[in-house]
């Protein structure tokens, strides 16, 4: 299967995904006996919790106390952001991931203070307009292309969204000119990258030099105890426990490397990848035991990456006893999967993104035990 | 005097703001530490000197005040208040609501407020947006019982050519969004049209422009004197007076 083919049904498979949900009515909510049994729910993986209400609402109407329905929703307690798509939701708060995924549900007593205010499919549909107009500012500079969108358009769009149709979303969609990222992006006119050298005819590829501006929405979840399984991984009380960083990768492209996925979490994250003087001269040796293990395995799994991570983890505990001190990448989670990190970055972004234009990205970091202040001078 | 954030290695900038010590209007700012972005290096470097002092990591939180007196009613003009977490939670409404990168500020306190009923309390944040490439301002509201105040409320208090310049402005508009970093819904005044108007504004001006730019401090003192007006804010002229100081 070619690499086109093999984005094609990637793209599908995502279109596809979906979650199952298991949603309790939250107690408070509850005015008859027996309990209402759970409401039971495919929720598509590229949608938004709200868009759920015509399915629960007839479940539990019978049973709800008087007033006005707001819904929301919440895991283990935290309030969940209904403008992440629940694919997101999912794959950032469950480390090991949970099936059916066990949500409460409330319908009154919206929490204000804690989540924007939602009305139900408008408000959502408008996040994920505003959303992909900051993507097509990000691409192409300007959200004309959005702005401009017919209103016939927007409607087939956002109802592709709502009904997982990929085929009229890619339809309604190419209108808005929002290339595709190649592999023959080049990084900005005045990068050190083109100063060092003549135009080594990638500029002639044909159309101007874009600036390869990707939009990307990363989700850091950073823990001080380290764990080995993801069933031991603590559990996320609190959205401030998470680094939520919504900013654009700009792609450069080396003459003999591809900007993988890896180069992109790196230029997100650069702390994650700082390398320890201690073990300079470990390096050369680290790396040659990268590159024999890597092509020798084509399962196609994360172990690679953690076992080298693991073993450079062990060099540094030869210089340094304590483990604490080091940062580590633990998972880097895309559309449910975990991906190789060496993945060209083009071929994730443009098969993995959601419709509104956005590559969302979890990342789980161990991060050394918190360290004294530094201090001003 | 400056004390610091601790912060993760994954804490982003969190906000910043401009401080100016003038008269009744200084403004204090919340920074955080994002090494490889080169607004907020400037932005660093010019706290720094405007400071005296050589580092480049500290916080300070702080809340800008609305300059406008309607009538006895309505909005107060206060001077600098620069709290740390516990006051900030004696007057507050919300209990735990900051986020603890705030630390221990020490602060001056020399602002006494009378206590009038209506008196309405503004915090305004300046965020870098990484998307659209400029400052944008978020805000909240509340009133001195710690109650969130409705942005209609809001704007039947501004001035009138504040509401015009909301209204009229196809670039101006206000929505209730999460604020970037402290995961609570904040209003945010809308950047889509921002860079538009710095061009225009810093394109009538021929002694500016050229290779380097313009300088972040007058980039952020011309666009708060923008923005400022679709919230009532009147950035007043000492501002661009110390400035060639």
């Amino acid at each position: 299967m070619d690499v086109e083919a093999m984005g094609r049904e990637a793209q599908k498979y995502v279109w596809e995904g979906a979650i199952p949900l298991q949603i309790h009515l939250h107690e408070s909510e509850v005015t008859t006996l027996p309990h209402p049994s759970p409401a039971l729910v495919l929720a598509p993986r590229m949608g938004y919790l709200p868009l759920l209400l015509p399915l629960l609402k007839p479940h539990f109407s019978s049973t709800l106390p008087p007033g006005v329905d707001t819904i929301w929703f919440e895991y283990k307690g935290l309030p969940l952001k209904w403008h992440i798509p629940t694919g997101v939701l999912f794959d950032l708060l469950c480390a090991e991931q949970e099936r059916p995924w066990n949500l409460t549900v409330h319908f009154r007593g919206y929490p204000g203070n804690i989540l924007t205010p939602c009305e139900g499919e408008d408000s959502v549909k408008w996040s994920f307009i505003n959303s992909l107009k900051e993507a097509a500012y990000i691409v192409n500079g300007n959200c004309k292309n959005v702005m401009n969108m017919s209103q016939s358009d927007q409607v087939e769009l956002w109802h592709s969204v709502l009904n997982g149709n990929m085929e009229t979303y890619q339809r309604v969609s190419s209108k808005l000119k929002l290339e595709k990222v190649g592999d023959q992006y080049v990084g900005k006119p005045n990068s050190n990258l083109l100063k060092s050298r003549t135009n080594t005819g990638e500029t002639d590829t044909g159309g101007p030099v874009k600036t390869g501006r990707i939009p990307v929405r990363l989700y850091v979840w950073s823990v001080s105890k380290d764990f080995d399984d993801l069933e031991d991984a603590p559990q996320i009380d609190s959205w401030d426990q998470i680094s939520y960083m919504n900013r654009p990768v700009e792609i450069h492209r080396e003459e003999d490397k591809c900007f993988t996925l890896r180069d992109a979490v790196k230029a997100l994250l650069p702390e994650l990848f700082v390398e320890k003087t201690l073990i300079d001269e470990e390096i050369p040796r680290i790396e040659l035991e990268e590159e024999s293990r890597a092509p020798s395995d084509d399962e196609s799994n994360t172990r690679n990456e953690e076992d080298v991570e693991e073993k450079q983890g062990e060099n540094v505990e030869c210089c340094c006893p304590s483990d604490d001190a080091e940062t580590k990448l633990k998972l880097v989670r895309i559309q449910g999967i975990e991906p190789k990190l060496e993945i060209p970055f083009s071929w994730v972004v443009n098969n993995l993104m959601n419709p509104e234009h956005f590559l969302h990205i979890c990342v789980f970091v161990k991060v050394p035990q918190a360290k004294p202040l530094p201090h001003d001078r | 005097m400056i004390t610091l954030v601790n912060l993760t290695p994954m804490q982003p900038l969190v906000g910043c703001s401009l401080s100016l010590q003038v008269a009744r209007w200084p403004w204090i700012y919340h920074l955080g530490m994002e090494p490889s972005h080169q607004v907020t290096s400037a932005l660093l470097l010019m706290l720094s000197l405007r400071n005296g002092k050589g580092s480049t990591l500290f916080s300070l939180h702080g809340h800008g005040y609305l300059g406008q007196n309607h009538h006895g009613r309505g909005l107060f003009v206060t001077r600098e208040h620069v709290h740390s977490q516990e006051d900030h939670d004696e007057k507050s409404h919300k209990g735990n609501e900051e986020p603890n990168c705030l630390g221990k500020d020490e602060y001056i306190d020399n602002a006494t407020l009378s206590y009038r009923q209506d008196v309405r309390y503004f915090d305004f944040h300046i965020v870098y947006s990484a998307s659209y490439r400029v400052p944008v301002l978020y805000f909240r509201t509340y009133s001195s019982d710690g109650q969130p105040l409705l942005l209609e409320d809001i704007e039947k208090e501004l001035p009138g050519n504040s509401t015009n310049v909301l209204m009229e402005s196809k670039w101006t508009f206000i929505t209730q969004e999460e604020h970037p970093y402290l995961n609570r819904p904040w209003y945010k005044l809308h950047p889509c049209g921002t860079s538009e108007w710095m061009k225009l504004l810093f394109l009538t001006d021929p002694s500016l422009g050229g290779s380097q730019g313009v300088p972040v401090e007058l980039y952020l003192s011309s666009w708060i004197s923008m923005v400022g007006q679709a919230v009532g804010l009147k950035v007043p002229l000492e501002m661009f007076n110390k400035r060639k100081e």
